[in-house]
């Protein structure tokens, strides 16, 4: 007799699930929100700051950008203690997806920023704008079209990697399943339904996006490509 | 009465000196077409009257206030002398009225209302009053520059320096934005044009000035300047563009 799939040795689990569901969501649209925001500072920071303050934020973008996010998550949860500095675990979450979002997020921007003429610059400047006012009112609309699609895929990348975040103990969908799987043995069933969610929530976050964009963007769509 | 006050003004990039001791003077509704081949420095000139380039000595005087960042803000600047370029340089994600009220509601602070009158208003000036709500990818490169210049009107500037604005254009649509230049000047609105129009700096300006490696090599009226032009340089460029 082969196994059998079984998927509603799930039911007694659903709560559980939901839990977890619900978690991942959160953690999501806070640090899609939090992050961007944060890497649109970084990036104007890394071009228009004293050099040290660029120095400084080079180094972040640098050391997130080249080493492991369950490094990061377990130096923020772990490690930070040992400096008497305690968070706990969802605080650490969040705080590890939004720094790291923000550090590949703003080397996105950061190119999508110096591909803008110099001229609107130079335009905004004539017309006796500052520089933060140049930015905020004629750069960075532009640039954020230019670097969209990058921006949409790091995003749903950070989300995917979320499922990190159950080894430091946050309930979220893949801590619900490891959860659910030491309970009912039923681990094939648990992950290809948790896969599915991943999924559909990918594809969720895209459209979102896409929908965001379409209005943002919409000047766009009388601009011959 | 002397609007522009321009002495021994000299700026270097490196090791290249791009003027060597500019001095000129413009009055009050005067219009002074710049001409001179590619690299004599008129670009340049016109960048330093509005510190897109700060220039390394000399004087610059607008309406009797010195130019450099200590007598004058970048807002004070910016409602002495309006720039408009020849890319054109609109804000592609703002429509035509957005980009005109931009700079009168961000930079000046000005009432939201009086604001879009204002645009309305220069916009009918250029001739676009039925564009306020396209997008600038809508618009060709006459219209777009048409509103470049009705941007650069809305915040009420004494002196429009006005950078090669027909260059980018197709030669169809050129009129269109002399036509507008031309009207300004009617009105007894202060031009400083680079320009490559021959036809259009005989007709419209006051006064022509031909630069020449850095330095202001002949100036005068224009009929006088283009007829019977007195130095070997300038005879050579006449010759050349016309």
């Amino acid at each position: 007799m082969g196994p059998t799939l079984d998927f509603l040795t799930l039911l007694p689990y659903v709560s559980e699930l939901l839990k977890g569901f619900t978690t991942t969501v959160i953690l999501t649209v806070v640090t899609t929100l939090t992050g961007l925001s944060l890497a649109v500072a970084v990036a104007y920071l890394r071009v228009n700051a004293q050099p040290w303050v660029r120095w400084g934020l080079g180094g972040y973008v640098e050391v997130t950008r080249n080493t492991p996010f369950i490094v990061q998550l377990f130096f923020i949860f772990f490690g930070l203690p040992g400096l008497g500095i305690k968070i706990d675990a969802i605080t650490a979450a969040f705080i590890a997806m939004t720094l790291n979002l923000a550090a590949y997020s703003a080397e996105i921007l950061r190119a999508g920023i110096s591909a803008t003429a110099k001229g609107q610059l130079e335009a905004g400047r004539a017309l006796g704008m500052t520089t933060l006012q140049s930015y905020r009112h004629v750069v960075l609309v532009p640039a954020f079209a230019r670097v969209y699609p990058a921006l949409i895929s790091q995003s749903i990348i950070v989300m995917l990697g979320s499922a990190v975040v159950s080894q430091i103990s946050v309930f979220d969908l893949t801590y619900a399943a490891n959860f659910i799987q030491s309970r009912n043995f039923r681990s094939f069933e648990v992950y290809l339904l948790i896969t599915l969610v991943y999924l559909l929530l990918a594809f969720g976050m895209r459209r979102s996006f896409m929908l965001v964009g379409k209005r943002v963007f919409a000047y766009q769509q009388g601009e011959q490509r | 009465m002397t609007l522009v006050y321009v002495d021994n003004v000299h700026k270097a990039f490196g090791d290249l000196k791009v003027l060597k001791g500019i001095n000129l003077s413009v009055a009050q509704g005067e219009v002074v077409a710049i001409i001179g081949r590619s690299g004599s420095g008129k670009s340049t000139l016109l960048r330093c009257l509005n510190q897109l380039e700060k220039h390394d000595s000399g004087q610059i005087t607008i309406a009797d206030k010195q130019l450099d960042a200590a007598s004058m803000s970048p807002k004070e600047l910016s409602e002495n002398v309006g720039m408009v370029f020849q890319s054109f340089n609109l804000f592609p994600h703002k429509t035509v009225g957005e980009n005109v009220c931009l700079a009168p509601l961000v930079v000046r602070g000005e009432e939201k209302a009086e604001v879009e009158k204002v645009a309305r208003e220069v916009l009918e000036k250029v001739g676009l009053s039925d564009k306020y709500g396209a997008y600038p990818a809508q618009l060709s490169g006459g219209q777009q520059q048409r509103v470049a210049i009705a941007r650069a009107l809305a915040m009420r500037p004494k002196v429009m320096l006005c950078d090669e604005v027909t260059s980018a254009l197709d030669p169809e649509l050129v009129g269109e934005v002399l036509r507008v230049l031309e009207a300004l000047a009617a009105e007894g609105m202060t031009l400083i044009l680079v320009t490559h129009e021959m036809s259009f700096a005989r007709d419209v300006a006051d006064r022509v000035v031909f630069m020449h490696q850095g330095r202001i090599h002949e100036e005068g009226a224009p009929s006088e300047l283009f007829s019977n032009p007195q130095t070997p340089e300038l005879k050579q460029f006449i010759s050349a563009v016309l």
